[in-house]
């Protein structure tokens, strides 16, 4: 029996092993949750499982145990096809490289998770994207090709991207890490826009202590455990 | 399954590889082409060897066959039965080479349903006389119109028509052979004679060669009524019933049915012709057995260059993942690329193999053998057009699951975190 989430996502003593080389416990008994609106950092040095957990947590690693509940809804024992549907309309990813499809214009990488999820007409979806970009300030970008546009706009069409199906979370795994100050503050600042206008959850991890002091809520991790978490 | 992104995306990932998806194709096309061209010309000339032998071969050919009883006298005394008999000298018993009431089995013959013709013959032992020169030869006496229509015996006529002999009493279609040897064309008289002296003057209509010189310089074709004459026979003399089927393959059974119930020597074409299938089946084997393998070859060459495109893919198929696409449809994505490069590269083969085959069916070919043959024989089957189009879909579709059922398995994870 689940007890009812409070939380937009919840973890529940999730446990993760890695077998290879050796038997190691990653991340031990780990338990938080992420109310609506609010935007939450995780801190922590290299190795201490802060992207594993992500990973976990964003449904793409299925190999732990322990519970995770998105919007109260049970997650863990899904099979890939129903998490790839879960992420596609309610998780937002950005990654700390761009990761958008080079070939395709910045129009087509952010409408692409729509038309995946096909619950709008083409006309919609599109619609929708330019709405996304103009809320970014990158509109004028549309056309281009994925390729030929700099990394910091490159960061702000992967939001946009992760914003497209209007997802209960978004999640970065160092959103700022790979851009200048300029760049990292900038994307910051959209981030943060999204917390406080749109009521949208974040959760990030990042390295950059000014960026987690900026945020709701930092959770500092270390081997494989919360160490703390604080405003 | 979300057709239109999935195949959106697989049309963007081709066109901005654009060489390395029109080299893949490339292969399909040349693999198909091939076996388009290979096919329709092996089976042409298959087809022209079968005909040189099968066109002017009966199905059936009934006759009298001049041989000794089975059954000597001596195994019909009682008192000798279950010894050991031997009798010296057996001579074949005196009979009739023509065979016995003709008419009404050819009637007979006619009116089953798989039958498409049956027509008699009548040969006789003639000698060909010009000037001193005397040639040993043999006649047939046949109904010309009916032998064209069967046997397609025009197709071998290589001057005049057949039908000048259907129209000349006393008209006679020499072999070439026996033409050149004695200097003889068109509107001239040969001399015959036959066995038991009798001479024929016969005019000459056409000439006729098979290809096969021993025949070429013997044989020749009168009128049934001029053979029954030289023979000095009436007109129910038949010495052959040549019978032509619908379907070749009930050859064996009926000749085996005639020649017990009429007590006739029936010989079917698969009997006869035994060693001709078994060279027919050797040559499309091979036909087969090369186009696949080009087939194959091409399939591969699909196979390394979605490999390749895979891996320089690592990062799209990830960034996909992570957005709510599923394993299949990366799959799907993958799949239908290397459909699309087999289709492209397919039809093109197809109309490459097309062109191919009707270029040679233009080049000349001539040859002593095949009078009416002037160019190179080419079959051009739909069928292979069928085959090519199947295996092109099907030899890509395997060549493009190997890795797309990689690229199904690939884990985003590992990606996002190798960077």
């Amino acid at each position: 029996m689940t007890l009812p989430s409070p939380y937009i996502l919840e973890a529940r003593n999730i446990n993760k092993y890695f077998t290879e080389p050796v038997k190691f416990h990653v991340l031990k008994e780990i338990s938080f949750g992420i109310a609506a609106g609010e935007f939450v950092s995780i801190m922590g040095k290299s190795g201490c499982g802060k992207s594993t957990l992500l990973y976990i947590l964003s449904t793409m690693d299925t190999a732990y145990e322990g519970s995770l509940l998105l919007n109260g809804e049970e997650l863990f024992g899904k099979s890939n096809k129903e998490l790839s549907i879960v992420r596609n309309e309610h998780i937002g990813f950005v990654f700390q490289f761009h990761y958008l499809l080079p070939e395709f214009t910045v129009l087509e990488n952010v409408m692409l998770p729509a038309k995946k999820l096909a619950r709008k007409s083409l006309a919609e979806i599109e619609e929708d994207a330019l709405k996304k970009l103009d809320l970014l300030d990158i509109k004028y970008l549309a056309p281009k090709l994925a390729n030929r546009i700099s990394g910091g706009e490159k960061q702000r069409v992967a939001i946009a991207r992760a914003l497209i199906n209007d997802p209960m979370i978004i999640m970065g795994d160092e959103p700022t890490g790979n851009l200048d100050s300029k760049n990292a503050e900038n994307v910051f600042d959209i981030l943060k826009q999204l917390s406080t206008d749109q009521g949208m959850s974040l959760l990030v991890v990042t390295h950059d202590l000014d960026f987690a002091k900026k945020t709701d809520r930092i959770i500092e991790m270390a081997d494989g455990r919360i160490h703390s978490s604080h405003k | 399954m979300n057709w239109p992104t999935i195949l959106g995306i697989s049309k963007t990932h081709l066109r901005s590889r654009l060489k390395q998806t029109s080299i893949a194709a490339l292969g399909v096309t040349f693999g198909i082409g091939t076996f388009i061209t290979l096919a329709s010309f092996m089976t042409g000339l298959n087809g022209l060897l079968d005909g040189l032998i099968l066109n002017r071969t009966p199905h059936i050919h009934i006759y009298n066959k001049i041989e000794p009883s089975v059954q000597q006298p001596i195994t019909l005394v009682q008192q000798f039965s279950g010894a050991i008999n031997v009798i010296h000298s057996i001579k074949p018993k005196k009979g009739q080479v023509r065979i016995h009431n003709a008419l009404p089995l050819l009637n007979h013959l006619r009116s089953q349903e798989s039958v498409r013709g049956a027509i008699p013959q009548v040969q006789a032992q003639v000698f060909y006389l010009a000037g001193s020169i005397e040639l040993n030869g043999v006649v047939f006496g046949i109904d010309v119109m009916e032998e064209d229509r069967l046997f397609n015996i025009g197709d071998y006529v290589i001057q005049g028509d057949p039908q000048d002999l259907a129209r000349t009493n006393n008209g006679i279609i020499l072999g070439a052979g026996l033409g050149a040897k004695m200097s003889l064309k068109i509107g001239d008289k040969v001399q015959l004679s036959s066995a038991n002296g009798g001479l024929f003057p016969l005019k000459i209509v056409g000439f006729y060669q098979s290809g096969l010189a021993e025949i070429d310089d013997v044989q020749s074709y009168v009128n049934l009524a001029t053979a029954q004459n030289i023979l000095g026979k009436g007109s129910d003399y038949i010495s052959d019933i040549n019978v032509k089927l619908f379907d070749m393959e009930k050859a064996p059974l009926m000749a085996e049915q005639i020649s017990s119930q009429y007590d006739l020597t029936a010989v079917d074409i698969k009997t006869a012709n035994a060693q001709f299938e078994t060279g027919t089946q050797i040559r499309n084997i091979i036909t087969y057995a090369v186009s696949i393998t080009l087939l194959i070859v091409a399939g591969f060459g699909i196979y390394n260059i979605l490999n390749m495109m895979i891996y320089e893919k690592m990062n799209d198929i990830a960034i996909l993942k992570a957005t709510g696409f599923s394993g299949r449809d990366v799959k799907m994505i993958f799949i239908s690329e290397a459909l699309i490069i087999g289709i492209i590269g397919g039809a093109l083969g197809l109309l490459i193999g097309y062109g191919l085959s009707v270029g040679i069916s233009y080049i000349p070919f001539e040859t002593e053998a095949l009078p009416t043959v002037k160019t190179f024989p080419v079959n051009n089957d739909p069928l292979f057009y069928l085959i090519g189009t199947v295996f092109a879909l099907v030899a890509t579709f395997f060549a493009g699951y190997l890795p797309a059922t990689k690229a199904e398995r690939i884990d985003p994870v590992e990606i996002i975190r190798g960077q």
